[in-house]
């Protein structure tokens, strides 16, 4: 019964690539051998996957340190820095970039878009690195020391699957982006996909490029299912007792203190601080308080349908991908991370040519914009709810079949409360980074809707930035919500 | 939120998706089983490359003066040539409202675009609109030369005067900026692909110092960082009439004679196709080539208005005494050989 809908958001997000297929296609083989030939191609292939190695690392070394000091030591202030850890995720790349050169001209390149991708995109790492961490059985740890094996044998095994699913959406994201590292001014692949379109008019070389880059993809995300293997990460039976927390000694809490901090600055406090000196520098800009009412409204509704049709295409797909293994399971699952992995240009162009095409009555329409929103963060929501259920011990559900009950009720009245607050937290994810999306909101938005993030473009793109200050600033301290949300969840006890 | 309502949230978008997209192969001519013309808005579409900040007042004016119904689509000009190309028979669009002629050449070149009619295009002179009339430049932007008069007494009147070495790192450019870009294309049509990868690798090794845009190139020379710098004409215009004479001490060189960097370029509508209000459509293009909209562009945004009988903005040097390279604008949609260009002198 799940496999329909899963199968239809499968469906959905593989629409891009038929798009691209077709696209390049239409240049011929002479056209997308070219392309390929390039040796342009080749290099910024490389730069690409060089620095999505260098941010996916350095998000799972901040991702997993921060994750382990709020949850597992004695830290002080640990919620507080749980939450900052989260916060990241309310600043879009494009103004975390901005704000840094503005401060640091002379920050640019590889290094720059390091630095810039990593402080907005480890929260992906760390969020479900804490929630494996607090979910962790202690008794399993107390196993591996009767054993003689360390402590940490255990807990960097259990992490591994949480970890690496996180690594995977911030590799893929950094693949994909494309605002951050060209204001860093450092050309990647997707600099060459927009530079097709912007420069060169030309569909057929952007569609092989795109394609190109799902085929890299494809391999990342083949690789990263490989390496999680057959193994169980269900915790069983009973609860797990409260977990250990470890007393940090006074040298190691003075460093744990330093790097919290230092990562909250850099990733929280720059960017908002910076965003405060915008504001006041451009008080005189006259603010046009109906603009901004009917932008914020625009953004929240847009966003939080978003979010919930990604949400309600990603809960057939994350059950059937933690409760099922096979090629079908991993196909469905695998197919909801092409949107993440293709600029956002990409899927919305795609949409434009089926939109047109067979939902001409909704095309720039709202729910196409909605559609959109839910391709492109499909994964995310995914990940939460396969985590979520995962964490549900499916002998429970075997009671409840046991007890006669059809797999339909089993799955309303048993798995899905279960991972509901799971998946109501990837739901959170999507809604937050939607209301950050730039690209297909500017292709697919109803003609005369304005959200924040377009207000945003407007204002800085006619050099007007203290008009676009008061759009910067609510637009994050609407997703900080979210993400203030997310960061609390974190540091529960019960997470 | 229940679980039962959860599910029943999955299950309306998915029907409401699953009639909406139907099926089908993707190669297929467009069909549909509805009647298009009932979602169609009564309302002209404008798809502006234009920044509303810039246009938007222009927008309101074209409303009341018209009667028309106008909904306006901002975006970037290559991003909506790309939607329009993408969109075809269907597309939304009845006007386009480019930022640069590189756009409108492109969708000249892809058939999507009406022939204008005669009268309108003879408003503005032969070299600020399309060849074939499918597009009319509405403003004109020039391409000069910003120096400081306190450290050079002899404004330079080339592009090619910059690459001397009295000034060594004091030249300000934005390689990144589309404008510049554009000149650049002009300057590889009208000289040859040798003699500007030439100039380029010749103005890096003076030292030239990059910018983000015109206006840091232009405050930098005021505040003499640098002693000249690559620009659009109406930025400066545009400071002094916010700041006063005074408060800008850089002056204008205007490049001579045929001169890659004396390049006018413009900003230009055209009408679809494939609109479904063709007569409103060239009602609102005759409209921006009106005495109303030419003075906004010569007031407002210190352009040069383009049909003859409205005085540009004062202080301004007619049009007409630039006598920038003789080229088709249309061919300025070359950017990405251009862009290959400074990506090998590694400017980009």
């Amino acid at each position: 019964m799940l496999l329909v809908p899963a199968v239809f958001a499968a469906l959905v997000s593989l629409l891009p690539i038929v798009y691209l297929v077709v696209r390049a296609a239409e240049g011929g083989l002479g056209v997308v051998a070219e392309t390929l030939w390039r040796a342009r191609t080749l290099e910024l292939a490389v730069r690409s996957l060089g620095l999505a190695a260098v941010v996916t690392l350095l998000c799972v070394v901040i991702g997993v340190s921060l994750a382990w000091l709020v949850v597992r030591t004695d830290l002080p202030g640990r919620r507080v820095f749980g939450v900052l850890a989260a916060l990241p995720l309310a600043v879009p790349s494009y103004v975390a970039a901005y704000t840094w050169v503005a401060a640091l001209p002379d920050l640019s390149g590889f290094w720059g878009s390091v630095m810039v991708l990593t402080l907005v995109s480890y929260p992906y790492v760390y969020l479900p690195a804490a929630a494996a961490l607090a979910r962790l059985d202690p008794a399993m740890e107390e196993v591996a020391l009767s054993l003689g094996r360390g402590r940490m044998s255990v807990v960097l095994r259990q992490l591994r699957p949480s970890v690496a699913a996180g690594g995977l959406l911030v590799a893929m994201y950094v693949l994909a982006e494309f605002g951050a590292v060209a204001i860093m001014r450092f050309d990647v692949f997707t600099t060459q996909i927009y530079t097709s379109y912007r420069a060169g008019f030309d569909r057929t070389p952007a569609a092989v490029l795109g394609l190109l880059l799902v085929v890299v993809t494809s391999a990342i995300v083949v690789a990263e299912a490989r390496s999680r293997g057959r193994a169980s990460y269900a915790t069983r039976g009973a609860p797990a007792r409260r977990r250990r927390v470890v007393a940090l000694r006074p040298a190691a809490r003075v460093a744990g203190l330093a790097w919290s901090t230092s990562v909250a600055v850099a990733a929280v406090g720059f960017p908002f601080a910076a965003i405060c000196y915008w504001l006041l520098d451009g008080a005189s800009a006259e603010l046009r308080p109906a603009e901004l009412f009917s932008a914020f409204g625009a953004t929240l509704s847009m966003s939080a349908a978003g979010a919930l049709v990604s949400t309600a295409l990603a809960v057939p797909v994350g059950v059937i991908a933690a409760r099922h293994r096979g090629r079908t399971a991993s196909f469905l699952e695998q197919s909801t991370y092409v949107g993440h992995a293709l600029p956002g240009i990409v899927i919305a162009l795609s949409l434009v040519f089926f939109g047109v095409r067979y939902a001409y009555p909704l095309y720039q329409r709202w729910p196409m914009l909605v559609l959109a929103y839910a391709v492109l963060f499909l994964p995310a929501a995914v990940g939460a709810v396969r985590a979520s259920v995962l964490q549900a011990p499916p002998v429970v559900e075997e009671v409840a079949r046991s007890l006669g009950r059809g797999p339909l009720a089993v799955m309303r009245e048993v798995t899905l409360p279960l991972a509901l607050p799971g998946v109501l937290a990837g739901g959170a994810l999507v809604f937050l980074t939607a209301m950050k999306e730039l690209p297909a909101t500017l292709l697919l938005r109803p003609t005369g809707m304005e959200t924040l993030a377009t207000r945003l473009w407007t204002e800085t793109g006619s050099g007007a930035y203290g008009a676009a200050a008061p759009y910067a600033a609510l637009l994050m301290l609407v997703a900080a919500v979210p993400g203030f949300v997310l960061g609390h969840r974190s540091t529960r006890e019960d997470a | 939120m229940s679980v039962r309502r959860l599910i029943a949230a999955a299950i309306i978008p998915l029907a409401l998706l699953a009639t909406a997209c139907g099926g089908g192969e993707p190669a297929a001519a467009p069909t549909s089983s509805e009647d298009p013309e009932k979602f169609e808005d009564a309302s002209l579409v404008i798809y502006s490359g234009r920044n509303e900040n810039l246009v938007g007042p222009l927008i309101d004016k074209l409303k009341t003066a018209t009667g028309l119904d106008v909904q306006v689509r901002y975006g970037d000009s290559a991003e909506l040539a790309a939607q329009i190309l993408e969109e075809g028979e269907r597309t939304r669009a009845d006007l386009f409202f480019s930022q640069d002629a590189g756009a409108l050449g492109a969708l000249s070149k892809a058939g999507v675009l009406a022939p204008l009619p005669q009268p309108l295009l003879d408003r503005v002179p032969e070299k600020y609109r399309s060849a074939d009339g499918t597009w009319i430049g509405v403003s004109g932007r020039a391409r000069v030369i910003v120096y400081d008069p306190r450290t050079v007494q002899d404004p330079p009147k080339s592009v090619f005067d910059l690459t001397d070495p009295k000034y060594k790192d004091k030249v300000g450019w934005a390689p990144t900026n589309a404008s510049f870009q554009s000149f650049v294309t002009a300057l590889r049509l009208v000289s040859g692909e040798d003699k500007a990868r030439k100039w380029l690798e010749d103005m890096k090794a003076n030292g030239t110092q990059t910018f983000s845009n015109n206006g840091n190139i232009l405050n930098a020379v005021d505040e003499g960082k640098v002693s000249a710098g690559l620009i659009n004409h109406y930025y400066w215009y545009e400071k002094v009439a916010e700041k006063g004479e005074a408060g800008v001490p850089s002056k204008l060189s205007f490049p001579a004679e045929g001169d890659p960097g004396a390049l006018v370029n413009v900003a230009g509508v055209s009408v679809l196709k494939a609109s479904k209000h063709g007569a409103a459509a060239q009602k609102a293009a005759e409209f921006m080539l009106g005495t109303e909209a030419q003075k906004y562009f010569a007031d407002e945004t210190k352009e040069y208005p383009l049909v003859e009988g409205v005085a540009t903005a004062p202080g301004l040097p007619a049009l007409d005494s630039i006598k920038g390279p003789d080229l088709d604008l249309s061919k300025l949609d070359s950017l990405e050989q251009t862009l290959t260009l400074l990506k090998e002198v590694g400017l980009v």
